[in-house]
């Protein structure tokens, strides 16, 4: 049996081409929540032995700001604007679950390249897993047209900044790790009242339309 | 030895004699058929017992000319790709006595057995040749010869446009040939493959790889040099175009092979080079041949295809030879060569029904044919067996080749290290995505071209061709299943063959692979035993029952007719939808636009994507710079004299200083 | 090659359309109706089996070929897949790659016989079914080069006794192979074997115009492929060893095969087919399921 973590972040990478492969916002919604579950959980299994007030925070900050705030927020944001789909993407569906492949292939490799530091058994594949995850991220900002995707896609490039940084850090001191979440806390309610108004102003949420406001 | 030289003086004198006597058709097919066949069948001879033997016989005559040298060699190498070169041209000679004789009255037919003899002749010397001017030599005949087949019927443009593409790749790729043979030879006095330098720099070396693949690759018709291919090939009469796409092309993969035993241990990253090769070619070519209606056309694209199955089987045997894994390396490099054979004989077998169909019908349109089957019922059948055998289904000869691949990737995707392995499972899936694309694209020509009813006159006119041309079909329809069916005794005559490539025949792991190959012949037995058992058990069932005849249920439509079926567009658009990206098919259509059933009008063109990406653009720019260097070009006879007069001066100034 | 190998392959012969029979037994029950008696699918064989043939005009001798080459394959595929961790009776190294190979050359011939026809709807399945089955065959390979790796053997009889299911590569190859399965066989998300429209069909279309003892050869045909691709999956997933006596094996495997069509019957109920684009999706995210969990392996 294999360590809890192994398989934790064998889940992150499969969210991750989840999110690639989905069209439906309203999974990738609930999908991105599992996530920041999963991640609130990792903090804590990551540091099992040695359990502080202040990690137990952290962690349950996080779990509940990304595993029910965010969702929250971003459904409501649909429900306004009334769309359920993802029009057509700029990079289709197949292509995206390939390139997702070969953002794991990079990211296994650069994970071999880094200095690794031991965590104890099965932390091979949390380099990689994170890279993955912010390169997912990253991906969904460039390759969908939806305003909502692009909100998702700058979510899971802080749950990938994330992971990283939970296993490259011994100590984080409290207030940069709060300071990290208030940040996209912040930005996500903006970017909620933004695609309000957008949707509101022009009718959709089409980003690549968006265009026409250049002089 | 001595045979070989025989056989082929009887060939080239059999061609002379056609060419004089090209007035009377009749007389000049007879010599220019009975020389190639008689020719082939001697030359089979020493060729057989060299594979069998594995021993090497050479021939030297004295030839006056700088750095050149008559000297031939017939090594297990030469002789494994002679094998189909002769055997094919002889049933191809067959199979064109009756297809050519129809065109007796508009062309002078001496004209074209004296080139296809000398074709035959260039080709065999090509694989012997054992010096630098001899091989370009032969190199340049063989291209001349095949451009003076391709374009036969020159009154058409699209002909007189072929044979011009064919005759521009061929010369850009032998230009890059001259380069490499100079390298190579940089340290003889006489440019024999004996004497090459072995010690060269690793650049030297990896020029010369990079020279090697363009040149004999173009030759080959791997992506994206491939452009000549499906353009060539369908505007040559068909016997032609099966020995082209047959052994021709076959050619420029023994002239790699043959430089890679000049280049010694290869780097790794050669390998990921012609894996990644092959995969694309593979891929885009049978995309790009589900796009194609047109039969020829097809199966053109299709040899691209079968060239990238055999560089993957190259690309995975070099990987292992770098990475000292002899599994790996012996199975790809047996699976390549095999694949060569195999794919002589099937596409073969495929171009010449593809010219009995259009011997009967006049049309290659797939989409304008149909329901062959009951009229050509042979043709139909071994078609079909070329089909099965293309897409790598046992228990044909496809699979075979394919298996040993297989088994050489699986092997190294077991054991060796992240990056290879990584690479190899890529060779895998593209395999096994080429081997489903093929499925479908035969399935498609087959289907559309020779099932359901006709779907134009043409197809409902036609005939069964004549003996002449259906008995070499099934000499080369039985030589698949024998291959199928045989394939663990024919792996190990590829054991010599190793022997010249890897400097290591690798016998053990080859009659590994051949104690494999044994339980697939058992399985294929067991394929056959069911097979007619079922169906006796089947025909004792229907012989008791009433068994009656309709029409195909057609849910009830007041008047249908034959173009109603499905055809090879809708067949081929699920496949070419989903690979929009790569094919970029131009579709035009006219719809009706009133209430009431009205005609309408649809039609689907594939350009290809290397020529009107790269190819295009790239002439187009040097035409453009050309026609600016054009300025250098006064006229006047003033200005040149004074160029002349500058130079020398320049000369002058730069001897003195 | 012992006599327990042939015995398995009777086990095969007589058992394999039962398993059809449970999968319609689940999705009754989901529906709360009381279904098809279990042994339906013999009655209905045994039925077509007696009756006579008619034939269409257009169809020439590849029509009657189709379904006896159908059959033909699919034994041999039953002699070359282990059951319950007892070796095959063909069991050698590479023999998955004649597994996926001989049901190329069912699928070929089904293909052609449903071209022979002139039929549109014949010609729609077919071009449906070939562009899927090409899709699947990558994920298919690459999952059991995953398992190959893990498990140091090239042989089916030897890969799946020996994987350790709770790995996560194996639990990831199993996932993905559980869609080729469903991809194979012609099952909901994929296909629905139900209905008779043309909009949903993709295997059932192409045997429209079959009759008499060939749709009896065609049924059985699937029902054995439907036991041969599940014995791959089952092997993984249920431990087995051929050191028990006989039976014990044997029966957890036909547990296993319960189980399977018990879950694939479940997943009949509770999903609708897939629009045709997102199919080619689906398989490609097998595919990369399988990728993935080669990856896992290298380490």
């Amino acid at each position: 049996m294999d360590s809890p973590m192994e398989i934790m972040m064998i889940l992150l990478v499969l969210s991750d081409f989840a999110l690639l492969g989905l069209s439906r916002l309203r999974t990738c919604i609930s999908i991105v929540s599992f996530q920041g579950m999963l991640l609130g959980l990792l903090a804590l299994v990551s540091q099992w032995g040695s359990l502080t007030l202040r990690l137990v925070m952290i962690a349950a900050a996080s779990f509940i700001i990304k595993g029910f705030v965010f969702p929250i927020l971003l459904r409501r944001g649909i429900r306004e604007a009334g769309t359920q789909q993802e029009m057509e993407p700029f990079v289709g569906y197949i292509m995206s679950i390939i390139a997702g492949l070969v953002m794991l292939g990079v990211s296994l490799w650069l994970g071999n390249k880094l200095p690794l530091f031991a965590l104890g058994s099965g932390t091979y594949l949390i380099i990689p897993a994170a890279l993955t995850t912010l390169f997912t991220g990253l991906f969904l900002i460039i390759a969908r047209k939806n305003a909502l995707n692009q909100c998702l896609g700058y979510i899971i490039m802080e749950n990938g900044i994330y992971t990283f940084g939970i296993f490259s850090v011994v100590e984080i001191p409290l207030l940069v790790e709060l300071g990290i979440l208030l940040d996209v806390f912040v930005a996500v309610f903006v970017m909620g009242i933004a695609i309000y108004h957008i949707n509101r102003e022009f009718d959709h949420l089409d980003s690549d339309r968006l265009n026409v406001l250049k002089g | 030895m001595s045979l070989l030289i025989i056989a082929l003086s009887i060939i080239i004198i059999g061609g002379l004699l056609a060419l004089a006597v090209c007035k009377y058709s009749y007389l000049s097919t007879l010599l220019g058929v009975g020389s190639t066949v008689i020719g082939c069948i001697i030359g089979l001879i020493p060729v057989g017992q060299t594979i069998y033997y594995g021993d090497t016989t050479t021939f030297r005559l004295a030839w006056n000319i700088p750095y050149g040298s008559f000297f031939l060699k017939l090594d297990p190498l030469s002789a494994f790709f002679l094998l189909p070169i002769l055997f094919l041209s002889g049933l191809a000679a067959i199979y064109g006595r009756e297809y050519m004789i129809v065109y007796r009255h508009k062309k002078w037919l001496g004209l074209s057995w004296f080139f296809l003899n000398l074709l035959i002749v260039s080709m065999v010397f090509v694989c012997l040749a054992n010096n630098t001017i001899l091989f370009l030599a032969s190199w340049e005949v063989m291209a001349l010869s095949s451009f003076f087949l391709v374009a036969f019927e020159y009154e058409k443009e699209e002909v007189r446009k072929a044979s011009w593409i064919y005759m521009v790749a061929s010369y850009l790729g032998t230009a890059c040939l001259l380069p490499m043979f100079l390298i190579l030879g940089s340290s003889a006095n006489i440019l024999d493959f004996d004497l090459f330098n072995k010690s060269l720099s690793p650049l030297a070396l990896n020029i010369c790889f990079v020279l090697a693949l363009i040149g004999f690759g173009t030759k080959a018709g791997i992506m994206p040099f491939h452009v000549w291919l499906p353009v060539a090939h369908p505007a040559a009469p068909s016997p032609v175009s099966a020995i082209m796409s047959g052994v021709m092309i076959k050619t420029g993969i023994y002239g790699l092979v043959r430089t890679l035993t000049f280049l010694g241990m290869p780097p790794l990253w050669w390998g990921y080079l012609l894996l990644a090769i092959g995969i694309v070619s593979g891929i885009l070519g049978v995309l790009f041949a589900l796009a194609q209606h047109d039969l020829k056309r097809l199966l053109a694209y299709h040899s691209v295809e079968n060239i990238g199955i055999i560089m993957i089987g190259f690309g995975v045997g070099m990987i292992g030879w770098s990475s000292g894994m002899p599994v790996v390396a012996a199975l790809g490099f047996a699976g390549g060569l095999l694949h060569v054979v195999n794919h002589a004989l099937f596409k073969g077998l495929l171009f010449l029904g593809a010219g009995s169909v259009f011997h009967s019908t006049h049309n290659l349109e797939i989409d304008h044919l149909g329901g062959l089957i009951k009229k050509m019922p042979y043709t139909g059948m071994f078609f079909l067996i070329g089909a099965v055998a293309i897409s790598g289904l046992p228990p044909l000869n496809g699979f075979i080749s394919e298996f040993v691949i297989y088994l050489a990737s699986f092997s190294g995707a077991m054991s060796m290290n992240s990056y290879s392995s990584l690479s190899l499972i890529g060779a895998i899936a593209g395999l096994a995505l080429i081997g489903g694309l093929a499925v479908a694209c035969f399935t498609k020509a087959f289907g559309v071209v020779f099932l359901g009813e006709p779907r134009s006159n043409d197809a409902r006119n036609a005939h069964e061709s004549s003996p002449r041309m259906t008995i070499p079909m099934m000499i080369l329809a039985l030589s698949c299943i024998v291959i199928g069916l045989l394939g663990a005794a024919i792996i190990l005559f590829v054991s010599p063959v190793i022997g010249v490539v890897l400097g290591n025949p690798y016998t053990g792991e080859i009659r590994i692979a051949s104690n494999y190959l044994l339980y697939v012949t058992a399985g294929s037995i067991v394929f056959i035993i069911c097979l007619l058992t079922i169906a006796g058990l089947r025909w004792l069932l229907l012989s008791k029952r009433s068994v009656g005849q309709s029409v195909t249920w057609d849910c009830g439509y007041a008047a249908p007719t034959a173009r109603m079926q499905y055809t090879a567009s809708s067949f081929a658009q699920p496949i070419t939808d989903l690979f929009e990206f790569f094919l970029r098919t131009k579709k035009n259509n006219t719809m009706p636009d009133s209430y009431f059933p009205a005609a309408a009008h649809f039609e689907t063109h594939t350009a290809d994507v290397s020529r009107e990406s790269i190819y295009n653009p790239l002439f187009k720019t040097i035409d453009r710079f050309s026609q600016r260097m054009q300025v250098v070009q006064e006229g006047r006879i003033h200005i040149y004299v004074l160029y002349v007069v500058v130079t020398l001066l320049i000369l002058l100034f730069w001897n003195m200083r | 090659m012992q006599i327990s190998s042939f015995l398995n392959i009777l086990l095969g012969l007589l058992f394999a359309p039962l398993f059809l029979g449970i999968i319609n037994k689940t999705k009754a029950s989901f529906a709360g109706r009381t279904g098809q008696p279990l042994l339906q699918s013999y009655y209905d064989i045994i039925k077509q089996l007696q009756k006579g043939a008619v034939y269409s005009k257009t169809t020439s001798w590849i029509f009657r070929a189709g379904p006896v080459v159908g059959l033909s394959a699919i034994l041999v595929a039953l002699v070359i897949v282990p059951l319950g961790g007892i070796a095959a009776p063909l069991a050698f190294s590479g023999d998955l790659l004649l597994l996926a190979y001989i049901l190329g050359t069912m699928r070929f011939f089904t293909v052609i016989a449903a071209l022979d026809t002139g039929s549109s709807f014949e010609g729609m399945g077919a071009s449906r079914e070939v562009l899927f089955s090409a899709l699947a065959e990558p994920a298919f390979l690459i999952g059991l080069a995953a398992i190959a790796r893990e498990t140091g053997v090239l042989s089916l009889s030897q890969m799946l006794p020996a994987a350790h299911f709770f790995s996560p590569e194996v639990v990831l190859v199993v996932i993905a192979l559980l869609v080729v399965f469903l991809c194979e066989n012609a099952r909901i998300p994929f296909d629905d074997p139900n209905t008779h429209l043309e909009l949903t069909m993709i295997h059932e279309v192409m045997v429209l115009d079959h009759s008499g003892p060939d749709f009896a050869l065609i049924l059985y045909s699937s029902a054995l492929k439907l036991w041969v691709l599940g014995l791959v999956i089952v092997g993984m997933v249920f431990p087995s060893s051929a050191d028990y006596f006989w039976p014990v094996p044997v029966f957890m495997a036909l547990c296993g095969l319960i189980l399977l069509a018990v879950i694939v019957g479940v997943i009949e109920s509770t999903m609708a087919r897939l629009r045709l684009l997102r199919i080619p999706q689906l398989l490609v995210a097998a595919g990369s399921l399988s990728a993935f969990a080669f990856i896992l392996v290298l380490r």
